[in-house]
C-alpha cells in the first residue's frame, strides 16, 4: 500500500505555557510548516509562531462596499429609472430614504465576508485530516494542546524534529501518515 | 463594614467560572447534559410546547384559508395583535445580540457563559417576531412583493416605506444572527463530534464544525472574524429597533409621530430581552445544574441591567407625556389623556406597574442575588413590556374624528397567533438545549485563569512576553529547559 507515506510528526504539550514555548521555539529554529493545535485560541500565539495578520478585515470591507454600492444602485434604478413612481410627492431617489436599506444591506454583506472569507481563509469544510488517525489528538477540543510539523517543511528530519519537539517539551511525540481514514 | 469587602472584591473580582473546574470539566458539565438521554421533564415540556406549535398552526392555517378578518381588527384599530406581537418577539430578540456584541467589544467577560444561550434566544424569538409580518399581509402568497424580485408587473418594492426598510432591517438581523451563533458554535460542535458515541451524531456534528480541529492559524481568522461580527451586530441591533420604532414614528398618526421613539424603542428593546434571558437562565441553569457557569453574579449583573432600561424606559414614558402637553397639539394631548384614562387605562397601568414600579426592588442586593425574586420580577418585566407595545398600538382606537372611534378586542385567532408563538420558541429552545451545547465551551476555557500562558500556576514562564523578539525568545530557550 502506498499508504503509508509520512505526514509529519506531532507532539502533545501540557498546557498553554509550553505550547507557547515551543512554538517560538519552532520559529526560531527556522520553522515554517508547522500547527500549533489548542482548544480555544492560546493568548499571544500569532505573534510566537510569526504569524501575519489575518487578511479577513479586507474581505469584510469589500463584502460592505459592495452592499453599500449594490443597495444604493438598486433602490435608484428601480426608483428613479426603471419604474418612476411619484409616491408622496417625495423624489424618485434620495439618500435620506436610501439610508436605511443601504446601511441594512452593507452590514449584511460585510457579515457574509467575515463568515464565508473565514471559512474560505481556513479552507473549511475540512473532512478529513492526516491528524485524525491519531487517537490522542481527539482530545484537542477537549483539554488537549499539540503542535505538528508537516515532512514539507525544508527543515523537518525524522530525528531532529523530533529531537527538539521533546527538549521543548513534548511528550508522545508520533509519527503521523497520511492515508485515508 | 462593608469597605473591606467591597475593596477587596474591586482589586479581586469574583472568578468568571466558580467551582473546581479544568479544561476537561468544563467540557464534560456541558457536553453530559447533551449527550445524556432526555429527561422525563424535558420530554414533558417538550411535549407541552409541540402543542403550543400545534395551536401556532392551527392559527395561522385559519388565518390563511379565511382572511384577516378572523383576527378581531377595524377601523381605525387596523394593526392589533400583529405588530404587538412582532415588536414583543423582535424586542426579546436584542438583549442576545447585546450580551454577544456589545457586551464582547466592551470586553466583558461575564458574558461568556450566558452568550450562547442569548443568541439562541435571539434567533427563536426573531423567528416568531417574523411570523406575524409574514401573516398578516393576508395573502400571504404575494409575500414576494416585498423582495425586490423581477415579476411579469415590471414593478418594485417601494423604498420610501419604512414597512420595506423593516422588511431589511429584521431579515439581515436575522441572518447575521444567525451566522454569528453558527461561527461560536464550530468549535464547540467539534467538541461534540470528537466525543460523539453514534455514528449519527459523529456524522451529524462533523459535518456542522465544518472539520474544525482548532488550528492556531484556524483560530487567527476566527477571531479575527468573530471579532468583525461583534462590531456589526452592534450597530445592527441598534438599527433594527430604530427601524421598527419608525414603522410607528414616520406616520402621522398622534402618539407615534415622535421623535423618541427610536432610542425608547431600543431601550425598551433591552429591557425586555434581558428579562427574558433570566426567565430562560434562571430555571435552566438550575435543571442542567449548570450554576457554576451562569453564576448569581451573571444574573445579578442582567437584574442590574434591567434596572437601568426599566428607568430610561420610565423616563420616557414621563418625556411622551411632557411633549404632548409642550406640543400644545390637541391630537397628541388628548392621545396620552386617553391612555392614562380613557377604555385602555387597565393596559396602561399595568404596563407602568410592571415596567417603571416593579423593578425599583432591584435596588436591593438581597432581591437581585435571589433567583426567585428574579425570576418573577423578570415575568411581570416580559408582561409589561408586551403591555407597552399593546398601549402603543391601540393608540389608534381613538383617532382625529370622535365618529370614527372603535374599541378592539382580540378574537381567540388572535390570542392563538400569539399563545402559538411560544410554542414555536420554545420548540426551538429545548431542541436547543438538547442537541447543542448551552454553553460557549471553547469560550470558557479561554477566559478560566490556566488559559492564560502566563498564569502564575505555570511558574517562571515569564520570557514569553518577549516572543515578539526572536533573538532574545532564542537566547532564553536553553534557560527554560537547560
Amino acid at each position: 500500500m502506498a499508504e503509508n507515506r509520512i505526514w509529519g510528526l506531532v507532539a502533545r504539550f501540557e498546557n498553554p505555557a509550553t505550547l507557547l514555548h515551543a512554538a517560538t521555539g519552532l520559529r526560531d529554529a527556522g520553522y515554517k510548516r508547522y500547527e500549533v493545535w489548542s482548544p480555544f485560541p492560546v493568548h499571544g500565539m500569532d505573534n510566537a509562531m510569526g504569524l501575519k495578520r489575518s487578511v479577513v478585515p479586507w474581505i469584510v470591507l469589500g463584502g460592505g462596499l459592495t452592499g453599500l454600492v449594490g443597495a444604493l444602485l438598486l433602490q435608484w434604478w428601480t426608483g428613479a429609472v426603471d419604474y418612476p413612481v411619484m409616491i408622496g410627492g417625495k423624489p424618485y431617489f434620495a439618500f435620506e430614504f436610501a439610508t436605511p436599506v443601504t446601511f441594512e444591506l452593507s452590514v449584511l454583506l460585510s457579515a457574509f465576508g467575515a463568515v464565508f472569507g473565514m471559512i474560505a481563509l481556513n479552507k473549511l469544510p475540512q473532512p478529513y485530516h492526516p491528524l485524525d488517525n491519531i487517537a490522542m489528538f481527539r482530545r484537542v477540543t477537549d483539554d488537549g494542546f499539540f503542535i505538528s510539523i508537516e515532512v514539507r517543511d525544508p527543515n523537518f528530519s525524522l530525528v531532529r524534529s523530533r529531537e527538539l519537539l521533546e527538549s521543548l517539551g513534548g511528550l508522545n511525540v508520533t509519527v503521523v501518515e497520511e492515508g485515508e481514514a | 463594614m462593608a469597605t473591606h469587602d467591597s475593596q477587596s472584591e474591586t482589586i479581586f473580582p469574583p472568578p468568571l467560572v466558580s467551582g473546581n473546574h479544568t479544561f476537561h470539566s468544563v467540557t464534560e458539565a456541558v457536553c453530559s447534559v447533551v449527550e445524556a438521554p432526555p429527561s422525563k421533564g424535558w420530554i414533558a415540556s417538550f411535549l407541552v410546547a409541540l402543542m403550543g406549535l400545534g395551536i401556532l398552526g392551527i392559527s395561522v392555517g385559519w388565518l390563511i384559508w379565511e382572511g384577516t378578518g378572523v383576527w378581531g381588527l377595524n377601523q381605525p384599530v387596523s394593526w392589533g395583535l400583529a405588530i404587538v406581537n412582532f415588536v414583543f418577539w423582535v424586542g426579546i430578540g436584542h438583549a442576545g445580540t447585546l450580551i454577544s456584541a456589545i457586551l464582547f467589544l466592551f470586553r466583558q467577560k461575564w458574558r461568556t457563559s450566558i452568550n450562547r444561550f442569548a443568541e439562541a434566544m435571539t434567533i427563536f424569538a426573531v423567528m416568531c417576531a417574523l411570523v406575524f409580518p409574514t401573516i398578516h399581509v393576508g395573502r400571504v402568497w404575494l409575500l414576494y412583493w416585498a423582495l425586490p424580485i423581477p415579476n411579469q408587473m415590471g414593478m418594485w418594492p417601494n423604498f420610501k416605506s419604512p414597512l420595506l426598510w423593516d422588511v431589511f432591517a429584521v431579515s439581515t438581523y436575522f441572518t447575521v444572527s444567525l451566522l454569528f451563533w453558527f461561527t461560536g458554535l464550530i468549535p464547540d460542535l467539534a467538541t461534540l463530534r470528537d466525543r460523539a458515541k453514534s455514528k449519527v451524531a459523529y456524522w451529524a456534528y462533523g459535518i456542522a464544525s465544518l472539520g474544525w480541529r482548532g488550528a492556531n492559524r484556524h483560530w487567527q481568522n476566527y477571531e479575527k472574524a468573530y471579532l468583525i461580527l461583534a462590531g456589526l451586530s452592534a450597530p445592527l441591533v441598534l438599527s433594527v429597533h430604530t427601524i421598527v420604532s419608525f414603522d410607528f414614528a414616520v406616520s402621522v398618526i398622534p402618539g407615534w409621530h415622535t421623535t423618541i421613539f427610536p432610542p425608547y424603542f431600543v431601550a425598551g428593546a433591552i429591557f425586555s430581552g434581558f428579562a427574558m434571558v433570566i426567565t430562560l437562565a434562571v430555571p435552566a441553569r438550575k435543571i442542567f445544574k449548570l450554576e457554576d457557569f451562569i453564576t448569581v453574579r451573571h444574573i445579578e449583573n442582567m437584574n442590574k441591567i434591567i434596572l437601568t432600561t426599566g428607568m430610561m424606559v420610565g423616563y420616557a414614558y414621563a418625556m411622551e407625556f411632557f411633549i404632548a402637553w409642550y406640543s400644545a397639539s390637541e391630537y397628541e394631548s388628548y392621545t396620552f389623556v386617553n391612555r392614562a384614562f380613557g377604555p385602555y387605562a387597565w393596559a396602561y397601568w399595568i404596563m407602568v406597574s410592571c415596567n417603571v414600579i416593579t423593578p425599583q426592588l432591584f435596588w436591593s442586593k438581597k432581591i437581585r442575588t435571589n433567583m426567585t425574586w428574579s425570576f418573577i420580577l423578570s415575568i411581570f418585566v416580559n408582561i409589561g413590556m408586551w403591555f407597552e407595545r399593546f398601549v402603543i398600538t391601540m393608540s389608534l382606537h381613538r383617532d382625529f374624528l370622535p365618529s370614527a372611534w372603535d374599541y378592539y378586542t382580540p378574537t381567540m385567532w388572535d390570542f392563538g397567533c400569539f399563545i402559538g408563538t411560544f410554542g414555536l420558541f420554545f420548540t426551538l429552545f429545548l431542541l436547543f438545549l438538547k442537541f447543542l451545547p448551552s454553553i460557549a465551551i471553547a469560550e470558557v476555557k479561554g477566559v478560566m485563569p490556566q488559559a492564560d500562558p502566563h498564569w502564575e500556576g505555570y511558574g517562571h514562564h515569564g520570557d514569553h512576553g518577549h516572543e515578539a523578539q526572536p533573538a532574545h525568545a532564542t537566547a532564553d530557550k536553553g534557560g527554560h529547559h537547560g
